[in-house]
């Protein structure tokens, strides 16, 4: 076993920034549906536009990067048998005390389920998020691009539902990256330095 | 040498500054005075006018002498003819014809509510419109402040010194025609206010946005005719052409994306905020939302906070119904509470007044109709005295604040139609001589040769009134949580979706369920491998 670099430096930038953002969104964006009060209705708009457009910014450079150096083929879905054998990992073998059946490289990063969740987040969720989002926000244009009798309020809710959804996922991510390293907080640590045991 | 230099230059930039200042303060006053003599004519110099009037007719043939087309114009307005038909509806409208829930109509009272007519001598309905001596000039040309019409002689001022109320100490001095009639000019606020501050019968009473306070505002009462700010007449925005007015609200403009109104292109028309403003008045920003907002909702929604803001008391609330009361003298009844406001008069019945207050909202695009004499209404609910379309459908409505008028008022029971009062006068059947409701519905409803069933009831009315003056400063408008929270302004515009106010209670269930769930499940399989790992270590 050796300590390689498991997370480049944009990876890292990309991954801190992001959850910053997300996070910030996510407070916001329930400020602006009403669930609390934090900010004002007007700063909770503010934050949430700002962030999202820095969001955009964001993405538009991680989309490039997976693109010129490849990456983006860690999230092609790996065989049916392997996909099983994690399913029956996170089910029994956890529990158990039972080995991970995915071994992490640098170039295979992601184990067979988080292939096929960060799949689903990439053409699930998000983009039921950006579309919603922006439509709401262009929402006095619609007349213009000839979408002026859609509902506002299924926008809207479309977009809070894609926002619930993230949230969950959210949960699962925090507490597999967190509590199923081998060391403790042995993912967070790499996600921080960048390096890990591979 | 160097000190010498910056001790002579602060010195002489020292001096500058003070030149400077004189210079401009100089310019500034000389501004006021070419305002004040900006027309051609010196009206002390007319030998016509040097003449001792006897009457404001005699003044006005005067006037006619040079501006030979005034009358003949007025007599095309609202202001002369009180009646307006709406182009929309057909419907005829206008102080002649509509009913409100203060004194009703003018129908038999004409000689007290025309007192605010710009003509002289509407005693009844038989009143010459063609007359055109009987224009009245000076209630709106008047630049002493000295000129005022008799609250009881239809129009005309006292002519001699008189009290009002009669018998009271109050003496109302006869105005000096000729010293008024040399000094006339363009109508200032003082000049529209004379009625349109007091509707109703006192100030403040009706419009709720307009009363005296407004005679001479601050920026903070009202951001254009601040006195210590833009000091806006009336007519900088109800721009007039040939004494015609413009603005009003029997066919409010509601939605003027007509935008800007540029001098040679446009219609010079100014009584909407959009033919200044447009239709994006805020600064771009990156939350470009709130010029987002003007699609529907109207700029006074949120840039008038509060009504009746100025100091001075709107009536709210005018019950009829328990008019007539007296005390065991048999005298008249008058209470009043704490701030002195009438809250009740034997003549009139029971009143609620209010300042700074919140407006009503409502949809409004226009159509706006007034329920007339002869239209049926269901005396079980509240008759709305004056309706208008709008909703969140409609692509012409917006959001509009109202001040709501609402009271009690004597209507046909026989017929379910409204009735009218014949309050004033000297006749025995006047309400306020004989106290008796029957004769005096009966006597107005023949002068509006409507149908009286001979059987009256008391039905609860309302009237709004769209409120568009008293426009505050822009850090007072509104901010974003006044509508968009849960308890927010607009509570009751529930026909669409507004954003922070919690609308779809569905959603957040499922939503919570799903997050709430996921947390339980991950802590579930958090806990059973502390659990297994324990059992295994004790192994």
């Amino acid at each position: 076993m050796s300590k390689i670099q498991m997370y480049k430096g944009f990876e890292r930038f990309w991954h801190w920034s992001q959850a910053i953002l997300i996070l910030t969104l996510l407070f916001s964006g329930f400020n602006i549906h009403g669930t609390h009060q934090f900010f004002n209705f007007e700063q909770a708009v503010d934050i949430h536009i700002i962030s999202a457009w820095c969001l955009m910014g964001l993405w538009i450079f991680a989309i490039f990067w997976h693109l010129t150096t490849g990456e983006w083929k860690q999230y092609i879905p790996s065989s049916a048998n392997k996909l099983i054998a994690m399913i029956k990992y996170y089910a029994f073998d956890i529990f158990m005390g039972g080995g991970h059946p995915h071994h992490k490289t640098r170039k295979q990063k992601l184990n067979p389920m988080q292939r096929l969740a960060y799949l689903f987040l990439h053409i699930a969720i998000t983009p039921v998020i950006w579309v919603s989002g922006l439509l709401y926000l262009f929402y006095p244009y619609w007349n213009d691009i000839g979408i002026g009798t859609w509902s506002l309020e299924f926008i809207a809710l479309l977009h809070t539902a894609a926002a619930f959804a993230l949230m969950a996922f959210l949960i699962v991510h925090l507490y597999l990256a967190l509590t199923t390293s081998k060391e403790p907080f042995g993912y967070l640590k790499a996600m921080i330095t960048g390096y890990e045991n591979e | 040498m160097s000190v010498y230099k910056l001790k002579n230059r602060t010195i002489i930039s020292y001096v500058l500054c003070v030149f400077l200042f004189f210079i401009c303060s100089n310019t500034y006053s000389k501004v006021e005075e070419v305002k004040k003599i900006s027309s051609t004519a010196d009206h002390t110099k007319f030998e016509i006018l040097q003449d001792k009037f006897a009457t404001g007719p005699d003044v006005t043939k005067a006037c006619l002498s040079c501006h030979t087309e005034a009358s003949s114009q007025l007599h095309k307005t609202k202001h002369w003819n009180w009646t307006f038909t709406n182009p929309d509806t057909g419907q005829k409208l206008g102080k002649k014809s509509i009913i409100n829930n203060y004194c009703l109509s003018i129908n038999k009272n004409y000689a007290r509510c025309t007192s605010c007519h710009i003509g002289y001598g509407w005693k009844d309905k038989n009143f010459d419109f063609t007359s055109q001596e009987n224009v009245d000039c000076l209630v709106c040309h008047d630049t002493t402040d000295t000129y005022k019409k008799f609250p009881t002689a239809a129009g005309h001022p006292n002519y001699k010194d008189k009290a009002f109320p009669k018998g009271s100490k109050k003496i109302w001095k006869a105005p000096d025609l000729s010293f008024i009639a040399q000094n006339v000019g363009k109508s200032r606020r003082e000049n529209c206010g004379a009625c349109h501050f007091y509707g109703g019968g006192g100030d403040g009473v009706k419009h709720g946005d307009l009363d005296s306070s407004m005679t001479n505002p601050d920026k903070k009462l009202d951001v254009h005719m601040g006195v210590d700010g833009l000091n806006f007449t009336c007519s900088e925005c109800h721009t007039t052409d040939g004494h015609d007015v413009k603005g009003s609200r029997f066919n409010i403009t509601a939605k003027d994306t007509h935008g800007i109104d540029v001098p040679g292109r446009d219609d010079y028309s100014r009584a909407t905020c959009e033919s200044c403003h447009g239709m994006t008045p805020h600064p771009d920003t990156i939350n470009n939302k709130i010029n987002d907002h003007t699609d529907k909702v109207a700029c006074v929604t949120c840039h008038i906070p509060t009504y009746a803001r100025g100091g001075v008391d709107t009536k709210l609330w005018w019950d009829w119904s328990t008019a007539g009361k007296k005390d065991a003298n048999g005298k008249l009844i008058k209470t009043k509470n704490a701030q002195g406001q009438l809250t009740y008069h034997s003549k009139k019945g029971n009143f609620e007044w209010g300042q700074n207050l919140v407006p009503e909202y409502d949809w409004l695009s226009g159509n706006i109709k007034y329920k007339q004499l002869d239209e049926k209404i269901d005396p079980s609910k509240v008759v709305a005295l004056n309706t208008f379309s709008g909703s969140y459908n409609d692509p012409d409505a917006r959001i509009w604040p109202f001040k709501i008028m609402r009271g009690k008022q004597p209507y046909d029971k026989g017929n379910n139609t409204l009735a009218l009062l014949h309050l004033f006068g000297k006749d025995k059947k006047a309400y306020w001589k004989s106290y008796n409701w029957n004769s005096a519905i009966k006597s107005a409803m023949e002068d509006a040769e409507a149908n009286y069933s001979g059987e009256y009831g008391f039905i609860e009315t309302t009237l709004h009134w769209p409120l568009a003056h008293m426009v505050a400063p822009k850090e007072q408008s509104l901010s974003c949580d006044a509508c968009h929270s849960k308890e927010g302004r607009l509570a009751n515009l529930t026909d669409f979706y507004l954003p922070g106010r919690g609308d779809n209670k569905l959603l957040d269930i499922i939503g919570w369920l799903i997050v709430l769930g996921t947390l339980g499940g991950v802590s579930l399989h958090g806990l059973m491998r502390y659990f297994f790992a324990r059992k295994r270590g004790n192994k």
